[in-house]
């Protein structure tokens, strides 16, 4: 029986072979040596119908406990945020989910204008001149930088702070040696970066890369941070969430060269860690060591407006081994998403969500303090929607202790933090309401200290 | 049309945020609080359904018909893999979840690291990377390990690359900190073998190569290839993006190859969404496994599932979290829907590459006269020589027809090349309406050369003016400056790159 992924009936394979010439399909693979063929049926488990793999992958998914069956406070990195209707029913139509790369400009006008429209979107958030079509995540947009920083500035040093995301961290130090850079490394104080230490490491870097807000969910002094790194004519590079950007000032209002950040929080689901997308957005004068795709406008023979792939002169497809980077496959329906949210959110709905999540933190802060009897981590420090707490004891214990009643309270900073095994970072989102903040701080007071 | 910015007022909206009373005031401190408002759209929700559906209808995809597109595996994805990775169990799983509240991800992220071992006939997988182009660098960042554990990492600085191979091979080499030693194609489209022996030595990191190549051939002298690297201590990596071509018939390790990236978005199914996500997990021998990027998935002893991240060994991460995990939602249920017949996957691609080769070459100049794998690239260089047709003019005339041009002007050593990869999701009436469109163009190129010199004459566009869109870059919407269609634009920027 024909596979039904497949159409070709056994009428067709045997006209299809009279018409190549050969009279079977194993002649088709006659380049193929012998020593090379594999000589059995590959060892796997026999096909499933669609019926019977929606039964078993319904079947796995049900042995997660996710943000629906569990109240979360989990943040560090990845939100849960609300993705409304429309970013699925836009994401679902067919000729935008099911296209590639549009290198055929006069058939896929649609995905063009919107990554325009997004580039557009990113550049307003971030108050940045040129934005691509979007990188992996918010960890590898944040190697790109420093690769842009490097070749910008001939430096070979980039300079980070502790405050800044691990994993981001880490990815940065993974891609280093290739691009021939060092990591150096600034230690917070109380929460925050001081900006002076940071000018000092600044000194001969090509990149000065921070996070606003920081991983432990502090505000950054970012506009000193930035002139710091400018100072030193280091690159400032702001790693930035951007639902935090209808409140808080745009990385290009304080002297940023690049902001990237990890796009998730608007319009994606969480999806166990991807596919998202990472933003990169930069000043003018970087457009041409940009990484990546990157629409702009032109006109069709007849003089009508219509948009295309440009500056491809810096990729890998026509720049080789002299490209700004390999990346060829982004995630463009992930961007897409991000527009839609965007779209729907609208500047009035970006500043409402960022405050009613500063209101919502600063009332769960108090909560744990108040009713939990738990001790802020940097109780000195202005948040955004995410902030730290010590809970007296081992965090990975409190968060064990919470989710069996049903409340996973945060991420166990300790996993990341010398010094913090005691310390949980609480993040909120406005999906969470007064009362399942109250509830948090109950099942805290029964299990932290 | 309109941008989405062009159907914006202020004061309409499409969101309603919850507000809560009694709760304290939001405050950021005066220096850091936001001083302009970002000009995002201002639509209804309907408005922004409306904008995006008639978006969506200025685009082609997979779903709208054939997309030949070669080297991308346009193969049509299917719907059911939407509906499971929108289960609230994947989609709303955080990835800081504790280890027991997530053993369904992780025994499906195992299991689809042990079919791809299986695949590729190879030891370990890593499903970290995010796309081919990183599972390239992730596997050339495990050769400079592999090496520096021997001591051998400032000898070992070259890594060979054949002149048909894709532009992120060498541009991967150069992000890993490696030197391009280019090798030439032989008469039958293999690799000269007489150029990379004078080309391989002790200096040698590792090939990389695509097999079958971006020709669509499968190289002749594999067995031969694998002897010159291993023999000179160099190891060898498989470009995964055609093995739609090879499933269950032939495998990488068999192959002599160490290490693998897999373009989960071509060869297993994912909607390619106008540009990504892809996800590009790598495969390698045992002796590479210590080096593979953390968290690796693993199942333990009492038959759990876990993240491990206590491997000293390790280059790193590459991006975030264990990888772009609805990618493998898709890529999982699609192998689990083939098991072994995989192999007729690849057959019928195979096969219909074939058919419709047979069907063009006399119509148009095949450089390589081989059975191709499953693609082909053929040449218009007898219509430009004798109409002035080129492959670009026949591609933007094949969307009249109502197809998708394959891909053009690639691989580099093919003049006007048109690589064209049907792949095995098509009938056979959709692969003859291809040829006779084909076919048809050839013709016309002779009768009538101005009806594809200024095609397409049916799109809601007409050509358009790449040249003018570098040379004046417009890259995003200018609101109340933004210059008319036509207009002499300023320039953005005009620095050129410098130290790369």
């Amino acid at each position: 029986m024909t596979h039904p992924y497949l159409a070709l009936t056994d009428a067709d394979r045997e006209a299809m072979l009279r018409t190549i010439g050969v009279a079977s399909i194993e002649e088709l693979f006659r380049d193929v040596p012998a020593e090379v063929r594999l000589d059995r049926e590959l060892a796997l488990e026999p096909p499933l119908s669609e019926q019977e793999l929606s039964a078993h992958l319904a079947e796995l998914a049900a042995r997660n406990v996710d943000t629906t069956r569990e109240l979360s406070f989990l943040g560090a990195g990845i939100y849960d945020h609300y993705v409304p209707a429309v970013v699925d029913a836009v994401l679902q139509r067919g000729e935008l989910l099911t296209a590639y790369t549009p290198y055929q400009p006069e058939m896929s006008q649609g995905v063009l204008q919107a990554i325009f429209e997004y580039q557009t979107a990113i550049c307003e958030l971030t108050g940045m001149d040129v934005s691509n079509a979007s990188g992996y995540d918010g960890t590898t947009v944040t190697a790109d930088a420093c690769y842009i920083a490097k070749h910008a500035t001939g430096r070979t040093r980039v300079v980070v702070t502790e405050a800044t995301s691990p994993q981001v961290r880490q990815v940065v130090k993974t891609y280093a040696p290739g691009f021939g850079l060092e990591v150096v490394e600034v230690p917070h104080r109380s929460g925050t970066t001081d900006p002076d230490e940071l000018r000092a490491a600044a000194e001969g870097a090509a990149a000065v890369i921070f996070q606003q807000p920081n991983v432990f969910g502090c505000l950054e002094p970012a506009p000193e941070l930035a002139a710091a790194a400018n100072d030193a004519e280091a690159l400032p590079v702001a790693h930035v969430d951007p639902l935090s950007l209808g409140v808080l000032e745009a990385p290009g209002r304080y002297g940023a060269a690049i902001a990237v950040g990890e796009g998730q929080a608007a319009g994606n689901f969480p999806s166990y860690g991807g596919p998202h997308y990472g933003f990169l957005a930069a000043r003018r004068e970087f457009i041409r060591r940009m990484p990546g795709r990157i629409v702009g406008e032109t006109v069709d023979a007849a003089g009508e407006r219509g948009y295309v792939l440009t500056l491809q002169t810096r990729e890998q497809h026509i720049r080789r081994e002299k490209a700004t980077s390999n990346i060829t496959t982004n995630q463009t329906l992930l961007a897409l998403g991000g527009l839609v949210y965007l779209t729907w959110l609208g500047p009035q709905g970006l500043r409402e969500l960022g405050e009613t999540c500063l209101s919502l933190a600063a009332y769960a802060r108090q909560r744990l303090v108040e009713r939990a009897g738990l001790e802020l981590l940097f109780p000195e420090r202005a948040t955004f929607k995410e902030f730290a707490v010590r809970v007296g004891r081992n965090a990975r214990e409190v968060v064990r202790a919470a989710r069996a009643h049903g409340v996973h309270p945060g991420y166990a900073l300790g996993r990341d933090y010398e010094g913090m095994d005691d310390v949980l970072l609480v993040a909120v989102t406005e999906k969470r309401t007064p009362a399942e903040i109250d509830r948090l701080a109950d099942v805290l007071a029964e299990v932290a200290r | 049309m309109k941008l989405i910015y062009e159907r914006s007022q202020p004061g309409r909206r499409a969101s309603a945020i919850p507000r809560y009373e009694g709760l304290p005031e939001p405050e950021v401190p005066e220096a850091l609080r936001r001083r302009e408002p970002p000009r995002l759209p201002e639509v209804p929700e309907f408005e922004l359904v409306r904008h995006f559906t008639e978006l969506s209808t200025r685009n082609f995809g997979v779903d709208t018909g054939f997309y030949p597109l070669g080297s991308c595996t346009m193969k049509y994805n299917p719907r059911v893999h939407e509906r499971l990775v929108a289960l609230p169990g994947f989609a709303s799983l955080h990835p800081l979840q504790e280890e027991d509240g997530a053993q369904g991800a992780l025994e499906l992220m195992w299991r689809l690291q042990e079919i791809l071992a299986e695949v590729t006939g190879l030891d370990a997988v890593s499903l970290q990377p995010a796309a081919g182009s990183q599972g390239e660098l992730t596997g050339l960042m495990l050769v400079r390990a592999f090496f520096a554990d021997r001591g051998e990492a400032e000898q070992r600085r070259k890594v060979v690359i054949p002149d048909s191979a894709h532009g992120t091979n060498p541009a991967s080499v150069t992000m890993a900190g490696f030197e391009v030693t280019p090798v030439a194609t032989d008469a039958r489209g293999n690799v000269d073998l007489d150029d990379l022996r004078a080309k391989v030595d002790e200096h040698t990191a590792a090939l990389m190569l695509t097999n079958p190549s971006t020709l669509g051939l499968f190289d002749e002298n594999i067995v031969e290839i694998e002897r010159i690297f291993h023999g000179a201590g160099a190891l060898m990596y498989y470009d995964g993006a055609n093995l739609n071509a090879v499933c269950g018939i032939s495998r990488p390790g068999d192959m002599g190859f160490d290490i693998v990236h897999i373009n989960l978005h071509k060869t297993f199914s994912q909607p390619h969404g106008g540009g990504g996500p892809g996800g590009g997990p790598i495969a390698v021998r045992g002796m590479l496994e210590r080096f593979l990027p953390v968290p690796a998935v693993v199942r333990r002893e009492d038959g759990s599932f876990g993240l491990d991240y206590d491997r000293p060994h390790t280059i790193g991460r590459v991006r975030g979290f264990a990888g772009p995990f609805g990618v493998f939602v898709r890529a999982y249920a699609f192998m689990r829907a083939y098991g072994p017949r995989l192999r007729e996957m690849s057959e019928t691609a195979v096969l219909n590459a074939n058919y419709l080769l047979a069907r063009l070459k006399e119509a148009y100049e095949l450089p390589f006269d081989r059975l191709c794998m499953h693609e082909f690239v053929l040449s218009a260089r007898n219509l430009k020589r004798e109409h002035g047709i080129t492959a670009l003019d026949v591609a933007k005339r094949l969307m009249d027809y109502g197809f998708h041009p394959p891909t053009i002007y690639f691989p580099l050593i093919v003049p006007e090349a048109l690589m064209i990869e049907p792949t095995e999701t098509e009938t056979k009436e959709t692969l003859d309406a291809f040829c006779d469109a084909m076919l048809a163009i050839a013709r016309e190129a002779a009768e009538s050369p101005e009806l594809l010199k200024e095609a397409p004459h049916t799109r809601p566009v007409k050509r358009l003016d790449e040249v003018r869109a570098a040379k004046h870059p417009i890259v995003k919407y200018g609101f109340d400056a933004h210059p008319e269609p036509g207009s002499e634009a300023r320039p953005v920027a005009t620095e050129a790159p410098r130290g790369s």
